[in-house]
């Protein structure tokens, strides 16, 4: 029996305080952003958890706003409110914020996306390539600008430039209102901050959103197969069209649901614009007033108790869903084919 | 194409060859007049905001007075009129933004006493540190909370400290500074975060390893060398981040509430701030106050376009060059 011979002891690098202390701190703060965001949903998951359970997917489909109103199922027989449980007076549901978002939403993607497509497209197929460089530098800026003062400008120019007597809603009003069916999207411009006027605001901040990551994509494009196409006797625009959207159409896709993204969760611009009426309109004309998710957030807050409150968190809920949804998956798309 | 020496131009092979030429070349052309057309409308929309800000800011802030341009000092020295008030001698009396240069301030301050180390921490993390799934769970969060509507992040602060989770108005602060500084330093962590970790990528390993080499520590080739290298980018990178938040007015509707008129610098108190003065002030009645409103959003666009051409200008080298 004889020892074990001595195995020569392992070289461990010497435990650093210097390193253990500096990482920690590091870790510590990506650690606190993981907590920080899973706060905020659990916050408002258990916020609005009273409206959740009292209206569930009739909050959706509701457009009561009534702290008082009792619910059907809590009369007696003579029609008396019963105190019990589950029958604390207020009836909340947020059908028109989700139909404003919807509307504006809409409208802006489909004013904003062509536009953005075919200005990135302008800027690196046919402009010289300091110009293109000039007009993204100052479109890439303007995506910081507040939206406060997008705001500010709509109502000293868009929102009296649409509304006004003789402005453009006038003019859609009597030209494509006079279509059937169509035409009901644009009748009664009876008010000046409606949905139009804040889809239009909405489009042209988001319009420096999409341009940006468009005109990245596009210019990710192979050269080759354009220069092929070129090279057998195509148009320019045929290779344009055969060539270089199809190979972009992912990347697009994706920048306009960044833009959709942000025309979701944009707050100031549409409150200045979109007139916060928190109603269904009789009509389906763009030219009605409303109020968007975003929007009703930052007008309803004064008026929030128990369940009001409850509710105005669940708008909340709603629009982190989906705007978190609208993100994730444009950040798919578009790193699909940008690899930067 | 000039150095095939052709006998007949190209169109004229491809009309000679190809039927339906000019019918495609006229497409072609069309396209492209489209295609102009929809940039010069981009642009215009884009040039006629800038346009707006910069005339009318500027005619606040720096106002024409029989002919001479002159400085409006009163625009940064005084704080709001009460509606209606008058000069000695009669003449409408304007006030100025102090109130609210002072609350941003003071909001912006505080918030980024919080959110930039955590957001500068987070950025070394994902740049320096990052391994596999845990990495790719924080750059995901950062990008989640980046893309995160700023009205969430003030409904997030208004609920859990003024409202009360109970939601009977229990919280534990009142509209505030020190709220909007919170919600503020929410939305600055994730753009720090992603801004610096941008800048840091610009350093070349090579360097890195250099230090590692040296027998430097991680933490000491961290702070000596890699921070070091990029200083001016980080510090840039910063600054955009804070003009970014000072532009943000959603979230402070919901944790300052009313703008305050007069100068506070309590942060348990309501405060104004330069985005709450452009809000309120745009419907204004009072001229003075939309023209503060402008002056405000020339000052506040002034400071981004500052800023990001000058990210702008470090990011683009691409390459840490000596």
């Amino acid at each position: 029996m004889t020892a074990p011979p001595s195995a020569p002891a392992p070289t461990r690098p010497p435990i650093r305080l210097g390193d253990a202390l500096f990482g920690g701190l590091v870790r510590a703060s990506a650690i606190f952003v993981v907590v920080l965001l899973i706060a905020v949903a659990a916050i408002f998951i258990k916020t609005a958890w009273p409206s959740i359970t009292r209206f569930g997917l009739n909050f959706l489909v509701s457009s009561d706003w009534d702290s008082t109103k009792v619910p059907d199922n809590c009369l007696d027989a003579q029609g008396n409110a019963l105190t019990t449980a589950g029958c604390e007076p207020g009836a909340y549901g947020g059908l028109p914020y989700v139909i404003g978002t919807v509307i504006t939403s809409i409208v802006s993607l489909a004013l904003a996306t062509p536009l953005a497509v075919g200005a990135a497209i302008f800027i690196s197929e046919y402009a010289p390539p300091r110009l293109g460089d000039i007009i993204s530098f100052v479109v890439e800026m303007l995506v910081a600008i507040p939206s406060v003062v997008y705001g500010l400008w709509a109502l000293a120019f868009v929102v009296p430039l649409l509304g006004d007597t003789g402005g453009v809603e006038n003019f859609l009003a009597n030209t494509i209102g006079q279509v059937p069916v169509i035409g009901a999207l644009f009748s009664n411009p009876l008010t000046n901050k409606d949905y139009f006027a804040a889809s239009i605001i909405l489009t042209i901040m988001i319009l420096p959103t999409i341009l940006a990551i468009s005109r990245e994509v596009v210019r990710q494009v192979p050269q080759l197969q354009k220069a092929g196409m070129i090279a057998l006797g195509a148009t320019k625009w045929e290779a344009i069209r055969l060539a270089v959207l199809p190979y972009a159409r992912a990347g697009i896709t994706g920048g306009a649901m960044l833009g959709l993204a942000r025309a979701l969760g944009e707050t100031l611009a549409v409150t200045m614009t979109i007139g916060n009426n928190p109603a269904i309109n009789p009509d389906p004309s763009l030219f009605n007033s409303g109020i968007t998710l975003a929007s009703g957030i930052a007008n309803r807050i004064g008026e929030a108790n128990g369940l009001g409150f409850a509710a105005i968190i669940e708008l909340g809920l709603l629009l982190l869903i989906v705007s978190t949804i609208i993100n994730l998956l444009s950040r798919v798309l578009v790193s699909r084919t940008v690899r930067a | 194409m000039a150095q095939i020496a052709a006998p007949l131009s190209r169109q004229a092979v491809l009309a000679a060859e190809l039927p339906r030429y000019s019918a495609r070349r006229l497409t072609n052309n069309i396209a492209s007049l489209i295609l102009l057309a929809l940039t010069v409308l981009s642009v215009l929309f884009l040039v006629l905001i800038v346009g707006f800000v910069l005339v009318r800011g500027i005619s606040t802030i720096f106002p024409t007075v029989d002919g001479h341009l002159t400085f409006n000092t009163d625009y940064f020295t005084q704080s709001g009129a009460a509606p209606g008030q008058t000069n000695a001698d009669g003449t409408p009396y304007a006030g100025g933004v102090l109130n609210g240069i002072i609350g941003t301030l003071e909001m912006l301050a505080f918030g980024a006493i919080l959110a930039v180390p955590i957001g500068l921490g987070t950025a070394i993390y994902l740049s320096e540190y990052s391994v596999g799934q845990l990495g790719e769970i924080v750059r995901f969060v950062v990008n989640l909370l980046a893309g995160l509507p700023s009205v969430l992040v003030g409904l997030f602060i208004w609920a859990l400290l003024i409202h009360g989770i109970n939601g009977d108005g229990s919280g534990i602060l009142g509209y505030s500074g020190l709220a909007g500084g919170l919600s503020l330093a929410i939305i600055i962590i994730p753009i720090v975060a992603s801004s610096v970790e941008s800048i840091l990528m610009l350093v070349p390993s090579e360097l890195r390893e250099a230090g590692y080499a040296l027998g430097l520590p991680k933490w000491r080739v961290i702070l000596r060398i890699v921070l070091p290298t990029v200083g001016g980018g980080v510090a840039t990178g910063i600054l955009l981040s804070l003009a970014r938040a000072a532009g943000e007015t959603a979230p402070l509707i919901l944790t300052v509430g009313g703008a305050n008129q007069f100068v506070n610098t309590d942060l348990l108190q309501p405060m104004s701030a330069m985005t709450l003065q452009i809000y309120n002030y745009a419907t204004s009645a009072f001229k003075t106050q939309q023209d503060q409103a402008w002056g405000n959003a020339l000052v506040l666009v002034a400071l981004i376009a500052m800023f990001s051409a000058a990210v702008r200008l470090i990011t683009s080298r691409k390459q840490y060059d000596n």
